[in-house]
């Protein structure tokens, strides 16, 4: 007598069910490469810088305006200041390109997290994937923040917490750390749409909430770095690229007395 | 269908339902920990094993008191009044400050969660409740350090840690924090006498504790004229005290117990001045605030550059002849009242800038005298 393995449709279905449920969710879309930023949008306020005092259209509030009407550009010169990077929410409205790759989980091939590099002061950011929660609220805040992602159809939706204080425009708009920030990466072929929703419940009457483009450039360098102030001995050195990942390297001291 | 068939498929159902129920619940993440089995008041929790940096959590009294690793050694319990720093090693427990008296019993339960260590020392940063609330209780708790009128005559270290060894860990604290909870024979003190100090220092301290060198500043005239800022030097983590809280309130400045602005800035810039960020003006030297999250040195930075700005403020409308009403209509602070809970301290600060300031205001009609500086 010949046995026959017959299984019916229906077990199937419910294994490939449960089976799906158990494995990381999958992306359908891969953000994987370099990624070369297009500054057509908010041009003047992204490359030059905004005028002083201009909020034109921006959701601020009262307090908001105040601390942009009383910043001075000199505090960018202060020791304690001069390495600080753009935070993670700001950070890609600068002319600088990205990288993006993923770690992948061997057996089950979805990605765990994605890391992003931007060619300005190489900020180095990790996207959770695997569903973990955001840490205690009295952990260290961080410029590139927390940041947990979750696929919304082929939109990657990133939530960032845990940010130091920043900025929403170069002309001291503050924006504070108890704010959220919800990104939506989007591909479409060779272009990568990125919408950022900051909330800030301190400086912001509403969501703020901007867009960029970007196109991808397989040749774009991952890990060459700018080495910018470096102070030795009282000394600043010219800008210039380096290979290794040293970032900004100055004197410790205070010079705000 | 024969029957086999059928068995087939129900026994494959069943383990991927199985397989599935497991995965969902049954498997601990990454970095997940067992509950510790020395505290059934404790409860490690996975999160918090995803901190930045890196450290262990725990959790009790239903999530109200937490504890973090810092970095090193150190770890900060938070929710227990002001913060608790504990610094654990291989010998004994330092701790600076030790929180509301109602709380000691779940905090000391989460430190020996941690270490079995005994605890030696108690730093202590200024004589705010919120800080010494525990003190008798920490003290009680912990071990007398070693020394020649504690250990009987004959024996050696090894042979008093065997033994029964005498309860009372000391607690170290500025001169001016004993002064000023105690009073002269015959009347009462303003705090009672287990919460005081069992050794002071009057400038700076420096000890090895753990095999670790801690040192103790002393800013003469900030938050009071007794406050300490603790530098745990391998570790890279300082304890500030209640002259750094982030978020919670703005600088409080008590003039009746020898406090100034113009002493609080200096105290923040010599903490900023031991501040090593490692990259980009983050991480490096961790810091502990007296209230509030683990910070490093660019919110060390932040806080005290707004504190300068607002003294400037105020110290401009004094120039102008603005009485404390007016200046408290001008609303200095504003811009900086949406922050955190600042909102609910800013009066007390203006005030106290003010009183402060106007103290030291040069007449006007003096300033252009001969020899006026």
């Amino acid at each position: 007598m010949r046995y026959s393995f017959r299984i019916s449709p229906a077990v199937v279905l419910a294994s490939l069910a449960v089976v799906s449920g158990t494995l990381p969710a999958f992306g359908q879309v891969d953000f994987s490469g370099g990624w070369i930023t297009k500054i057509h949008e908010d041009q003047p306020v992204r490359t030059a810088g905004p005028e002083i005092a201009d909020y034109t259209g921006l959701p601020v509030n009262d307090a908001a305006r105040k601390r942009g009407d009383t910043w001075d550009a000199q505090q960018l010169e202060m020791l304690e200041r001069e390495c600080e990077p753009h935070p993670s929410d700001y950070g890609t409205r600068g002319p600088a390109n990205m990288r993006i790759w993923g770690d992948m989980d061997p057996f089950t091939k979805g990605i765990t997290a994605w890391h992003t590099e931007l060619a300005y002061m190489m900020p180095l950011r990790t996207i959770f994937m695997d569903g973990r929660p955001h840490p205690s609220e009295n952990a260290p805040h961080t410029w590139q923040g927390y940041s947990t992602g979750e696929w919304e159809g082929d939109i990657l939706k990133v939530t960032t917490t845990h940010l130091k204080e920043g900025w929403v425009r170069r002309n001291g708009l503050p924006r504070s750390e108890n704010a959220t920030v919800i990104e939506y990466y989007v591909r479409h072929h060779d272009v990568l749409s990125l919408m950022v929703d900051v909330e800030d419940p301190e400086y912001l009457t509403e969501p703020l909430v901007l867009s960029s483009s970007w196109v991808s450039h397989s040749g774009f360098p991952g890990r060459m770095r700018f080495l910018r102030s470096l102070h030795r001995d009282g000394e600043s050195l010219p800008r210039r690229l380096v290979e290794e990942p040293k970032l900004c390297i100055r004197n410790t001291g205070s010079n705000w007395r | 269908m024969p029957y086999f068939v059928r068995q087939l498929n129900v026994l494959m159902l069943a383990l991927l339902l199985l397989a599935g129920y497991s995965s969902a619940y049954g498997n601990p993440g990454q970095g997940q920990m067992p509950a510790n089995s020395k505290n059934e008041l404790v409860h490690l929790l996975p999160t918090c094993n995803q901190l930045p940096t890196g450290g262990v959590c725990l959790r009790l009294d239903d999530g109200k008191i937490e504890l973090l690793h810092v970095q090193g050694n150190v770890y900060m319990i938070s929710g227990a009044g002001g913060n608790i720093t504990v610094q654990v090693g291989e010998q004994s427990v330092t701790v600076v400050n030790t929180g509301l008296a109602p709380m000691s019993d779940k905090v000391i339960g989460a430190i020996h969660a941690l270490t079995e260590k005994p605890i030696y020392t108690i730093l202590v940063t200024s004589l705010d409740e919120d800080l010494i609330g525990g003190n008798a209780n920490f003290s009680k708790a912990g071990w007398a350090t070693p020394n020649s009128d504690n250990i009987p005559f004959g024996h050696d270290v090894s042979d008093i840690l065997a033994l029964k060894f005498p309860s009372g860990a000391a607690i170290i604290a500025n001169i001016n924090v004993l002064n000023r909870m105690s009073a002269p024979t015959g009347q009462k003190s303003p705090v009672p006498s287990e919460l005081w100090p069992t050794d002071t220092y009057d400038a700076d301290f420096w000890r090895m504790y753990n095999s670790e060198e801690i040192y103790l500043y002393h800013p003469q005239v900030a938050h009071s004229d007794g406050d300490s800022f603790v530098l745990f030097r391998r570790s890279g983590v300082i304890s500030t005290g209640d002259l750094f809280n982030p978020m919670v309130s703005y600088p409080v400045i008590d003039l009746e117990k020898g406090g100034g602005i113009d002493g609080f800035i200096d105290g923040l810039n010599q903490i900023i001045d031991l501040l090593v960020p490692e990259d980009a003006e983050e991480g490096g030297t961790y810091v502990i605030p007296g209230h509030g999250r683990i910070c490093d040195r660019n919110d060390v930075v932040n806080y005290r550059d707004m504190v300068t700005i607002l003294r400037a403020r105020i110290s401009e409308m004094i120039e102008q002849g603005m009485t404390l009403e007016q200046v408290k209509a001008a609303e200095p602070t504003s811009d900086y009242d949406v922050t955190g809970h600042y909102a609910a301290s800013k009066d007390q600060f203006i005030e106290a800038v003010y009183r402060d300031k106007i103290k030291s205001k040069v007449p006007r009609q003096n300033a252009s005298a001969p020899g006026a500086r």
